[in-house]
């Protein structure tokens, strides 16, 4: 079916667009750019801001571009004299209850509300200040996330994010007029509700309103600190997206810039959290493939299938407040950066010979949530807090501007030689559907000694930005000790974005889905559109950083987690076998069922 | 224009007449003529908006969905009006009956009075009535059931839109327009909302006629108009008048001989100066009026009665959109400041500047209209204000 074609001018200028364009669609494909707050491209619309209000000739009110579609021979005039005075009537009424103290403020340089008070001169505040007659307290209590209500434009990005986007529902308006704000269930403090810490909401968040926790002045006390060690471990993600802060397109891959920052901001040793994902490949795989055989050759009834994965913390919290039924379903291994803090602090410490309470370990996430689980109570295996400071993409980006560093023109370097070595299994742990294929690369070999059957080791269905996906693959060629597994169809499926994962887990639940292996990750897109990723983000983005981390795979010497020589090492010299008695001590935990309320 | 004298009629409480007959009769007839004749009757939307009645239901009827929906909006949020609950008290059997014919012509199945919550008193008096027409219904052959929700106790909840979103369990958030309701109301399906005034008035045309309805009223302002009188008023309470009259006969009839203004519409509606009372027509080619009738005689203080107004504004707007969230509380404590001199009197102007923008700008009705009241006072009473 061809879709209907509608024929409008705007500012005077014909235009064809589609039927079902809105008119802020239509004006951007004349390269008219109309502001907007409220609108999000991840979200749906909620007209709420205003700001992006235009003219329709013979209309007496003004329309709101980012809700209305068009309509055949409409004229609209986004720059008329009535337009603009609204607009900026309405910038000056959203400072007026705002507290804008720029300077001090987190988002100073990445905020839309800044942008569009700078575009349009608003000058000397016209209207009364609404904001220093209310109090105002910061919400610190997360360990991931600060909510400052004063700061707040009440875009309902953010309420929409935790809802469409996630299913949580932390978020919501509360009151109405003059009181209406953002609010948590019944305005208790974020650390007390279902909140995930995913960091989603900030993403969106287009003010200071909602920002991370950082802990951008303790890591540099720590690296002053010369009693200290400071460890540093990089996540998978970041080297897909930490160029957008710092001056390049989406898309760059700036791993050895990055590295050779890390050393430059003066971090002692700089480390790659992907060893640690590859180590993760082989526990999590061996576990699959033991429940798999309980399951199938001694007929244990007990064994929790499907396994899910566990590397994803705004998951876990999820799962322990949504569908606690389903924790024993959950692979044991703990996140890939929970492991390295385990093993910085015991197995490195040992082969330095530093004393472990002297190392800081320190690592770059694209998440928030990983900040409040590198304070859990169950991250203390290694006798200290395992993890000591978690800081974001943004984070890192915020001190290689500190320090000078000219990014741009950095040259590259290589991770450190111990702990430092990754496969290009580990790179893709950051994309939707990555722990999968990892996990299916290395499984496969196991159990038949032969690669997994995929051109290039590509297994192409398991990628993508579908919101579940799902694969089977029925395995034949088994080693004899792998017998069990002959013609069985393992059936996968990946689910990214919570409100998917939620989807899934109840149709698991309600036995409408049969799956052995379930991978789950609570940002769209995966890690690389993990809260603590760069702002801006849309579907292009993220887009953009996935090919960026395939890319970054198929250029690895080394693209299955049990071909890197140091996992083999890890094993021979420290940890036995994988689930083995060490392996159970340090890399893998438990959680605890929560209340929804 | 010229006005209609002054002329009280009584149809809306008359009892009612068979009400099989009326709906056999109807439905002995095509659908698309009896629409013809609904809008050439002229009737308008006694809500407020002044939507034509039979434009409504032909665009619900024309729109396509497996299931449609009647909604009787009895919200009646306005402070001072209480016609609604009048109605309900005394004629509730002409409301559904009017909803009943709704929903034959458009096809719907289900119709719900959207009962705001102080009226629960109604309620048992409706149930039953309801139940007993659900039957009489059945037995003609139409299938149609009516049913009660109740209103959350704000006053936004009386858009239809946020009425739709309060009747499915959300927050009373009124919606982005287009799309409307009877395209995409209650669950996403046609949705003909209309005020219980406009329900009964659909009846009495299927009664005497839209010949005989036309003679009523003027060319914009067919029919009749149940008004709440209140303030420094010789009668009070509610009265039955053709619509079309000019202010200065209502003045006359109503007023206590010493009339300064007349707010027109309530909270939402417009402020009338003394010296305008002759030339300004009740009704929607002059100023229309969802019942509410307010009349001030001198010894008032238009500025209390606009800080009123704005505080109410203040509190019952929805908060989501920003003109209006933002735009009442400037507005309220902005003639605070003007007063106390903390802002020079030319202040008034930016805010008369800040009303025309709300009204442009946000999102529904009641941002739409808070400059109604806030600029007509300020425009016909500044010393009022500013001293
Ligand atoms: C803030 C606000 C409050 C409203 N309250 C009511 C109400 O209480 N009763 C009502 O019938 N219409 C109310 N309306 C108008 C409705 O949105 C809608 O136009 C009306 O119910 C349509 O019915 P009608 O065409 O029969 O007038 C309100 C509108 C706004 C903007
Ligand atoms: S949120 Fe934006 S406008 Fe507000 S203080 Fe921060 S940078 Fe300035
Ligand atoms: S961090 Fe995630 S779960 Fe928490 S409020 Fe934000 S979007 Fe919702
Ligand atoms: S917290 Fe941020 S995203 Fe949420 S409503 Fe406020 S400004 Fe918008
Ligand atoms: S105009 Fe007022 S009541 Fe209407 S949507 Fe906006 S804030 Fe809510
Ligand atoms: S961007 Fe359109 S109303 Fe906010």
């Amino acid at each position: 079916m061809t879709q209907k074609m509608i024929n409008l001018t705007i500012n005077n200028i014909p235009v064809t667009v589609e039927e079902g364009t809105t008119i802020l669609d239509a004006a951007r494909k004349l390269n008219i750019r109309i502001p907007t707050l409220c609108y999000h491209e991840d979200l749906c619309v909620a007209g709420n801001c205003r700001v992006c209000v235009v003219e329709q000739v013979g209309m007496r009110t003004l329309q709101a571009s980012c809700a209305v579609p068009v309509r055949e021979n409409m004229q609209i005039l986004t720059n008329s004299m009535k337009v603009r005075q609204a607009r900026k009537n309405i910038i000056e009424l959203l400072l007026s209850e705002h507290r804008a103290d720029c300077t001090k403020c987190y988002k100073n340089g990445n905020c839309e509300l800044q942008d569009l008070a700078n575009e349009y001169r608003t000058g000397n505040q016209m209207y009364l200040d609404l904001v220093h007659e209310k109090s105002f307290t910061i919400d610190m209590s997360s360990p991931s996330i600060m909510k400052d209500d004063s700061k707040c434009i009440r875009c309902q990005r953010c309420v929409r994010t935790c809802a469409e986007l996630q299913g949580v529902n932390a978020l919501s308006v509360a009151n109405k007029g003059h009181e209406m704000k953002i609010s948590s269930f019944f305005e208790k403090p974020m650390h007390e509700v279902v909140c995930t810490n995913c960091g989603q909401c900030i993403n969106r968040c287009p003010t200071g309103a909602l920002v991370e926790r950082n802990y951008i002045d303790e890591v540099w006390n720590a690296i002053y600190d010369p009693t200290k060690h400071v460890a540093v471990q990089t996540a998978p993600a970041v080297r897909v997206a930490l160029g957008e802060e710092l001056g390049f397109d989406p898309g760059e891959r700036v791993t050895g810039k990055m590295v050779s920052a890390l050393r430059r901001l003066g971090f002692n040793s700089v480390l790659d959290t992907d060893f640690t994902a590859d180590l993760t490949i082989m526990e999590e795989g061996t576990e699959l493939l033991t429940r798999l055989k309980r399951a199938l050759v001694d007929k244990d009834t007990t064994v929790s299938l499907p396994m899910t994965t566990s590397c994803s913390p705004g998951w876990i919290k999820f799962i322990e407040h949504t569908f606690p039924e389903f924790l024993p379903n959950v692979s044991t291994c703990k996140s890939p950066q929970q492991m390295f803090g385990a093993l910085v602090k015991t197995y490195y410490a040992q082969r330095k010979n530093i004393n472990p309470k002297d190392i800081v370990s320190v690592s770059i996430m694209p998440c928030t949530a990983k900040k409040y689980e590198a304070q859990r109570p169950e991250m203390r295996d290694s006798g200290y807090q395992d993890v000591d400071y978690v800081l974001t993409t943004r984070e890192l980006a915020i001190m290689i501007k500190q320090a000078g560093i000219e990014f741009l023109k950095l040259e590259e370097e290589q991770y450190d030689r111990f702990m430092g070595n990754s496969t290009g299994a580990a790179v893709i742990f950051g994309a939707t559907g990555g722990v999968m294929e990892a996990a299916l690369r290395t499984a496969w070999e196991i159990v038949t000694g032969t690669p997994v059957p995929f051109e290039n080791l590509n297994i192409t269905p398991v990628r993508g930005m579908e919101g579940i996906k799902e694969a089977s693959v029925t395995i034949s060629g088994c080693k004899p000790e792998w017998s069990f597994l002959e013609g069985v169809e393992l059936r996968c499926a990946i689910a990214h974005g919570l409100a998917n994962a939620k989807q899934l887990m109840q149709a698991v639940k309600d036995g409408k889905a049969n799956y052995h292996f379930i991978e789950i990750m609570a940002c769209p897109g995966g890690c690389l559109g993990g809260g603590g990723q760069p702002i801006p983000t849309s579907p292009e983005i993220r887009k953009k950083r996935a090919e960026a981390i395939y890319s970054e795979d198929e250029h690895m010497k080394l693209r299955k987690s049990h071909d890197n020589p140091e996992v083999a090492q890890i094993y021979q010299e420290f940890l036995g076998e994988p689930l083995g008695h060490k392996s159970h001590e340090l890399l893998h935990t438990h959680y605890k069922a929560r209340k929804r309320y | 224009m010229e006005s209609n004298k002054l002329s009280r009629v009584d149809y809306i409480f008359r009892p009612e007449t068979n009400r099989l007959d009326l709906l056999k009769r109807v439905m002995s007839k095509d659908k698309d003529d009896f629409l013809l004749e609904l809008i050439d009757s002229g009737l308008k939307g006694r809500g407020g908006a002044g939507f034509l009645t039979g434009l409504k239901w032909k665009l619900a009827k024309e729109a396509a969905g497996d299931k449609k929906y009647v909604i009787c909006n009895a919200d009646e949020g306005e402070p001072g009006t209480f016609k609604d609950r009048e109605i309900l008290d005394r004629v509730a059997g002409k409301v559904l009956t009017g909803m009943a014919l709704c929903g034959y012509i458009v096809g719907a199945d289900e119709g719900y009075i959207y009962l705001r919550a102080e009226y629960r008193f109604l309620s048992p008096k409706l149930n039953k009535m309801m139940a007993g027409i659900n039957e009489e219904l059945k037995s003609i052959g139409l299938n149609f059931k009516l049913g009660i929700r109740y209103g959350s106790g704000a006053y936004v909840c009386g858009e239809e839109t946020a009425l739709i979103e309060s009747m499915e369990g959300k927050r009373g958030e009124p919606r982005n327009k287009p799309p409307f309701p009877v395209t995409e109301g209650y669950l996403g399906k046609p949705t003909v909302v209309n005020n219980v005034e406009t329900f009964v008035n659909t009846v009495i045309i299927a009664e005497i006629g839209y010949h005989e309805y036309k003679k009523l009223g003027t060319d914009s302002s067919r029919g009749m108009k149940l008004f709440s009188i209140s303030g420094d008023c010789s009668k009070e309470g509610i009265f039955e008048l053709e619509l079309g009259m000019s202010l200065a006969d209502f003045v006359d009839e109503f007023g206590d001989g010493d009339t300064k203004a007349v707010q027109v519409g309530g909270a939402s509606g417009f402020c009338v100066p003394r010296k305008k009372f002759k030339e300004t027509i009740i009704g929607f080619e002059g100023i229309p009026t969802g019942g509410s009738m307010k009349i001030f005689n001198s010894s008032r203080s238009m500025y209390n009665v606009l800080h009123n107004y704005l505080d109410f504004f203040q509190e019952e707007s929805c908060g989501q959109c920003t003109p209006c969230r933002v735009g009442c509380q400037q507005l309220y404590k902005g003639i605070m400041a003007v007063k106390r001199r903390e802002r020079p009197a030319t202040y008034l102007d930016e805010l008369v500047k800040l009303a025309e923008t709300m009204r442009f700008a946000s999102k529904c009705g009641l941002g739409q209209s808070v400059g109604n009241a806030f600029v007509s006072i300020v425009e016909n009473f500044r010393e009022e204000i500013v001293y």
